[in-house]
C-alpha cells in the first residue's frame, strides 16, 4: 500500500485525485489532500464577474464535493515540504509522510514585488485573479465614471496570459453598451513586444485592439506605481497615466515552495518538461501552475499535463521508464466582447495557426479568429469544467498532445494592417 | 533558419536575429550586434553580464530572465535596464549570442 499526497486541491490537485482514484486501486494506494482553502473557485469566472456577466456565488463550490471519495481531504496550510525525507510538516506540526508526492500548489499574485502597488490597493488599483479582486473590480467599473483604464501586466509568466486581453476586450464591450465609451480611454500596457507572447497569435490581436480602439504600450516594465499621481512608472522613463489600474502582478508559485528550497526565482518548481517529475526527486511530480515548465499556466493545460502524470505516476510505481510525452498542449478561448471569441491552439514548439477545431474545414470553431461559436464554446466549458474536466473524464475529440488537424501555416497574416507595429507612444 | 550580417560579420540567426550558432560567437561579433541594437560601446559593466549570462545558459540551457540577471546580485534592475535599454535580458541575450529568453509563454 502506497501513500499518495498531493499538495493543492484546485484545478490541477483536484483532476490529479480523480485520475488516480480511477486508475489506481484502493488496494495498491491511498490519497491525500492538502489544501488550506475548503472551497474550489472556478476561476475562468474571475474574468466575467467585474463585467456583471457571472455573479459571485456561481464561480464558488465545496471543495470536498469534487475529491473522490476515498479521498482523505486535510483542510491544512503546508509548512514545509521535506522531499529529502518523504514527508511533509504541516502548520500544527503534523507530518504527512508518503511515498510520492504531487505538487499541485499553483501560483499566486504577489502586488508588493512592485513599489507602490499595494498603496492604491483596490481604490484606484485593482486585479481580478482573487475572487475578492474580481468582486471589488466588479464595484469600481459599476461607479466608473469615465477616464483612463489601464489594463497591464507586471511580468511574465502569468497565469492565464489572454486574460488580461479579454479583459481589455470585455471592458470595451461594457462602456459601448453603458454608451460610455467614448468618455473611456482603455491602454493595454505589457513588458513583452507585442499584444500576445507568439508572433502570429500576437499580431491578429495587435489588429483586433488596434480595431477596438484599445491602446497598446509594449516593451513597458514597470519600475513602481505612483498611487498619489496615478502613474505607472518605467524603468526606461516612460509614464502612463491612469485613473483606474486593472492590473496583473506578478505571479509566484506558493511561498511553501520557497520556503522549503524547492523553487526557482519565482517560486515554481523546477520541472522536466515532458515527463512533469521533478528535476531533484524521482518521486515527487509537479502539475498545473506549480511547475516551471514553458507552457502557458492555465487549467486547460494542466488537463493535459494530467494525462501524461498519471500514466507516470503508475509506471514509476511499477519501477518503469517514464513517458515523455506532455508536448505543451494548451486550448484556450478568449472572450473579444460582443458575444463573440477567438480560440487558440498550440504547444511547446508550434505557436498558434488560424483554422478551424477540431475538424477540418468543418470546425466547427475557428482558430485566430474571431466567432460566436467560440464564445459559445467558453460559455459550455463553465459545465465542462466542473463535470468533466476536474473528474479527469477526457474531453471528446480533443487528444493530451497537440494535432496539426484544420490548422493553416499563413504566408501573411490578415489580423490588421497596423498590428503591432501600430505602438503608440506614451509621454516621455 | 536563415543568417544575419553584424558589422562585417555573417552569422546564422533566427528571424528575430538571435543566433543560432554559439560556436560563431566572439567579442567583435557581440560588439557589432551591440551597434545595431543602439549600444555604442560594451563596457566592463556590459561584460559581466554577458560573461554571466553565457554561464548561466550553459548550466540551465537558456537564457536567464530580468528576475533571474537581478536576483543573481550581477546587476541591479534600474542598471540592467540603463546598460540595455529597451528588453535588457532579451537584448543582452541576443548581444551574449544567446536564445532569447524564455517567459514568454
Amino acid at each position: 500500500m502506497k501513500k499518495i499526497l498531493i499538495l493543492g486541491g484546485g484545478t490541477a490537485g483536484t483532476m490529479m485525485a480523480n485520475h488516480i482514484a480511477k486508475k489506481i486501486p484502493a488496494r495498491e494506494a491511498s490519497i491525500t489532500v492538502v489544501d488550506r482553502d475548503p472551497w474550489h473557485y472556478y476561476q475562468p469566472g474571475f474574468l466575467f464577474i467585474p463585467f456583471g456577466m457571472y455573479t459571485k456565488e456561481q464561480v464558488k463550490k465545496e471543495k470536498k464535493r469534487f475529491l473522490p471519495k476515498r479521498a482523505e481531504f486535510v483542510q491544512s496550510e503546508v509548512a514545509a515540504i521535506e522531499a529529502a525525507k518523504n514527508r511533509v510538516k504541516l502548520a500544527d506540526g503534523k507530518t504527512l509522510e508518503y511515498d510520492y508526492l504531487v505538487i499541485a500548489t499553483g501560483c499566486k499574485i504577489a502586488p508588493e514585488e512592485t513599489p507602490g502597488m499595494t498603496d492604491g490597493w483596490r481604490k484606484s488599483v485593482f486585479d481580478f485573479y482573487t475572487y475578492e479582486g474580481s468582486c471589488a473590480l466588479a464595484e469600481a467599473l459599476r461607479s466608473f465614471r469615465g477616464g483612463k483604464l489601464v489594463v497591464h501586466v507586471n511580468e511574465m509568466p502569468i497565469k492565464c496570459p489572454v486574460a488580461p486581453l479579454e479583459f481589455a476586450f470585455l471592458a470595451d464591450a461594457y462602456f459601448t453598451k453603458r454608451k460610455m465609451r467614448a468618455n473611456v480611454d482603455i491602454t493595454y500596457v505589457t513588458p513583452l513586444p507585442g499584444a500576445f507572447t507568439k508572433p502570429i497569435a500576437s499580431k491578429a490581436i495587435g489588429g483586433l485592439m488596434n480595431k477596438k480602439n484599445i491602446d497598446l504600450v509594449t516593451d513597458f516594465s514597470a519600475e513602481r506605481i505612483d498611487a498619489a499621481k496615478k502613474e505607472l512608472v518605467c524603468y526606461d522613463g516612460r509614464v502612463v497615466p491612469f485613473d483606474l489600474l486593472v492590473t496583473i502582478p506578478t505571479n509566484m508559485g506558493a511561498s511553501v515552495i520557497a520556503d522549503s528550497g524547492m523553487g526557482d526565482e519565482l517560486n515554481f518548481v523546477p520541472t522536466e518538461k515532458n515527463s512533469l517529475r521533478s528535476k531533484t526527486f524521482e518521486n515527487v511530480f509537479i502539475i498545473g501552475d506549480a511547475t516551471n515548465v514553458p507552457a502557458s499556466k492555465a487549467g486547460a493545460v494542466a488537463h493535459f499535463e494530467a494525462e501524461t502524470l498519471i500514466k507516470n505516476l503508475i509506471r514509476s510505481m511499477k519501477g518503469e521508464e517514464l513517458l515523455q510525452t506532455f508536448d505543451g498542449h494548451a486550448n484556450c478561448f478568449i472572450e473579444t466582447g460582443f458575444g463573440k471569441a477567438i480560440l487558440i491552439d498550440f504547444n511547446y514548439d508550434q505557436e498558434p495557426l488560424p483554422g478551424s477545431f477540431p475538424l477540418p474545414v468543418i470546425g466547427p470553431m475557428s482558430l485566430l479568429k474571431e466567432s460566436v461559436f467560440n464564445h459559445l464554446g467558453k460559455l459550455a466549458f463553465e459545465w465542462m469544467y466542473w463535470n468533466v474536466i476536474i473528474k479527469a473524464i477526457p474531453i471528446p475529440m480533443i487528444g493530451a498532445r497537440m494535432s496539426m488537424t484544420g490548422k493553416k501555416i499563413p504566408a501573411t497574416i490578415t489580423g490588421g494592417e497596423n498590428g503591432i507595429e501600430d505602438l503608440r507612444d506614451v509621454r516621455r | 533558419m536563415g543568417s544575419k550580417t553584424y558589422g562585417t560579420f555573417v552569422v546564422e540567426t533566427n528571424d528575430e536575429g538571435f543566433m543560432t550558432n554559439f560556436q560563431q560567437w566572439n567579442k567583435d561579433i557581440a560588439a557589432a550586434i551591440a551597434k545595431q541594437e543602439g549600444i555604442a560601446e560594451l563596457t566592463a559593466p556590459h561584460w559581466k553580464v554577458i560573461d554571466y549570462m553565457q554561464k548561466e545558459s550553459a548550466a540551465k540551457g537558456s537564457a536567464p530572465s530580468i528576475r533571474a540577471m537581478t536576483k543573481s546580485g550581477v546587476v541591479g534592475t534600474k542598471e540592467f535596464y540603463d546598460l540595455f535599454p529597451g528588453g535588457p535580458a532579451k537584448k543582452a541575450a541576443k548581444i551574449a549570442g544567446l536564445k532569447k529568453p524564455v517567459g514568454c509563454v
